[in-house]
């Protein structure tokens, strides 16, 4: 199992911060699923047998959280918050424009695996609603129109 | 990234940063940086506790406790190592005001974060973000290696011979995380199930030692009282509720926006004229003053005038929370919003008790079949009668918080779920958020 440099100059770095190694699992899990995609077989045992867990440990702390997954995804996650404060201002209405525009629905992948779509909850950026999170850039005060075109240049940006 | 907006009714304090570039260290320098833990190192822990004490400064993250008592119940000896824990877990619906802290003025949490390790006697210190952050996560990263690199983190800080470390750690997802001692087992590595109090973490925290946890907002304000003192603090705001706060204005507003206001301002100025008032020539129906978790105020109660602090919005039957004020004009339908209220906290319910994670679902379930038509006149009750079985009866507040809403919609709004029964539409169904509000270029 090979992570980047970066990755594991950041991995060593975080166990010198912490009394107990298991400490560095949430965060290492997440930065893990940005290089490889996904949370892998192979990136669980990895895990746990550097922090000499059991990867039924591993794999608990993982169903826990909302944005890690053991599942491949597209390129680009498209995360449409439809919390309270962007429901009163369409985001519901983006989400069916988006079912809609990428012909799949709630954690569906497009069949060429550009895109994932994501129902979420509150992404802290409600006084800009409506909100979109792309992988991890926020989109705010969003239409249909305006949501479009950041989906339009992600296309673009895999040429 | 997110947009600043301003009102010449703002008081700024923590926001006094935003927008001036305080993310470079040497500019928060320039702008009085790292005085006020220069300032606290020649104190006694006591005098600091007290000083913050008597400032009326109360926790940003939703309970309003007062951050100087708080500080007062962590032990003097303890064999354990004491840390200082930064809550910027920052989900709580309607509430996005801990981000541009981190995004603007990242310092100032850091200094807080110090501040407070001096005055209980810890020497380290986290700052967790949640994981959807991660690009404010990485100015805090960079922050504390600047902090570092400037020897004002470290050992011997500021030539006074003391040691205090501040590391960062990044979530993953999670609303239940931000529950103080979910958020303890999260940064141990697990899942986020909450612990039994007592012990309170003041006492038994991370690693069982003791430890203080603060929302990200509370943290940066304490520097602002050590320069500027106590009664200067206090005097900002209402009376036991000091300073000003960053209220988060969202929902059917023509301004919404972060405004940093004095506490105790009025709700009603803040939706007509900070918020520049109900967009389309439409009225309001109502407000949820502090987060999803709270009881909706009616468009009446807003109008009689409450104050935005702590104590007048207890009084007045609702909660001041997380700071997040989503307002609903008269096209939003309750039913719904009920729907989508609890939908989140069945999502969020970590699933430990009972109470909490069958009375979330069961909500659903009702409110679901309920608002598509298929609602009989005893789900009214059902629903209300559920949602009071489950307050306090759960081993952390978030079945409260799921609870409490729940309540005030039925009780407040009985009429509009009356008006769901024998079958017929969403009353609402024609207006969607997307036609009646205008969204800002
Ligand atoms: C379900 C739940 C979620 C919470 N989420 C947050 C949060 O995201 N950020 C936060 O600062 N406090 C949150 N709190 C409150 C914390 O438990 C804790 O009271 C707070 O961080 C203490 O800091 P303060 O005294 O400075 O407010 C939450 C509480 C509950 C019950
Ligand atoms: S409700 Fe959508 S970002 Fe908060």
């Amino acid at each position: 199992m090979k992570f980047s440099d970066k990755f594991e100059k950041r991995f060593t770095e975080m166990l010198a911060h912490y009394p107990t190694p298991r400490s560095v699992l949430v965060p290492t899990l997440l930065y893990a699923q940005d290089e490889v995609g996904y949370l892998s077989d192979e990136v669980i045992a990895e895990l746990a047998n550097r922090l000499s867990l059991t990867e039924l440990d591993v794999r608990n702390v993982i169903s826990y959280y909302s944005m890690l997954t053991t599942k491949p995804r597209g390129k680009f996650n498209v995360q449409v918050c439809t919390n309270i404060a962007c429901m009163l201002r369409g985001g519901e209405e983006l989400m069916e424009h988006c079912e809609q525009k990428l012909g799949i629905g709630n954690k569906g992948t497009t069949a060429d695996g550009v895109f994932t779509l994501e129902e979420v909850e509150c992404i802290g950026a409600c006084s800009w609603a409506p909100a979109v999170q792309v992988n991890y850039d926020f989109h705010e005060n969003l239409t249909p129109a305006k949501l479009d075109k950041v989906l339009d240049e992600c296309r673009k940006r895999i040429g | 990234m997110a947009d600043l907006v301003s009102h010449p009714d703002e008081v700024k304090v923590v926001s006094k940063r935003f927008g001036q570039g305080a993310v470079n260290i040497d500019r928060y320098l320039e702008l009085d940086g790292y005085k006020a833990v220069q300032k606290a190192l020649t104190m006694q822990p006591d005098e600091i506790i007290n000083l913050v004490k008597n400032s009326g400064l109360r926790g940003r993250g939703g309970a309003g406790f007062n951050t100087g008592l708080k500080w007062s119940f962590v032990p003097k000896q303890s064999a354990k190592p004491k840390y200082i824990l930064c809550n910027g877990d920052e989900s709580e619906p309607g509430t996005c005001k801990d981000r541009l802290i981190f995004e603007h003025d990242p310092h100032a949490i850091i200094e807080g974060v110090m501040i407070a390790g001096l005055a209980v006697g810890a020497q380290t210190g986290y700052i967790y973000v949640r994981g959807e952050y991660r690009y404010l996560l990485e100015i805090v990263q960079k922050a504390i290696a600047d902090a570092y690199a400037k020897g004002f983190l470290g050992k011997n800080i500021f030539d006074s011979g003391k040691t205090f470390d501040i590391y960062w750690h990044g979530g993953a997802g999670a609303y239940e995380v931000g529950e103080e001692s979910a958020l303890m087992e999260s940064l141990e590595g697990k899942r986020g199930i909450p612990r039994i109090r007592p012990p309170f973490p003041a006492v038994v925290g991370l690693w069982g030692g003791p430890t203080v946890i603060n929302n990200a907002e509370t943290l940066a304000s304490v520097p602002h009282i050590l320069l500027g003192g106590a009664e200067w603090y206090a005097n900002l705001g209402s009376p036991k509720n000091g300073g000003t706060r960053l209220f988060c204005l969202s929902g059917n507003l023509n301004k919404p926006g972060v405004y940093e206001l004095p506490m105790g301002y009025s709700l009603k100025k803040m939706i007509y004229e900070v918020g520049g008032g109900i967009p389309n020539g439409r009225k309001l129906k109502g407000v949820v003053p502090g987060g999803s978790s709270v009881a909706i105020l009616t468009a009446d109660e807003v109008n009689a005038d409450v104050a935005m602090d702590f104590d007048a919005m207890l009084k007045a039957g609702s909660m001041l929370g997380s700071g997040g004020v989503v307002v609903l004009d008269d096209t939003a339908c309750i039913v719904n919003f009920a729907l989508r209220t609890i939908k989140f906290y069945k999502h969020e319910s970590c699933g430990w008790c009972i109470p909490c994670r069958e009375g979330t679902d069961w909500l659903q379930k009702t409110l679901i079949r309920f608002h598509s038509g298929g609602g009989v006149k005893k789900d009214i009750d059902n629903m209300y009668y559920l949602a009071e079985n489950m307050l306090g009866r759960t081993f952390c507040p978030l079945g409260d918080a799921a609870a409490m809403p729940v309540i005030a919609f039925v009780k407040k709004f009985r009429q509009e779920f009356e008006d769901h029964l024998d079958g017929k539409p969403c009353p609402f169904a024609k207006h969607s958020g997307a036609q009646q509000s205008p969204v800002m270029a």
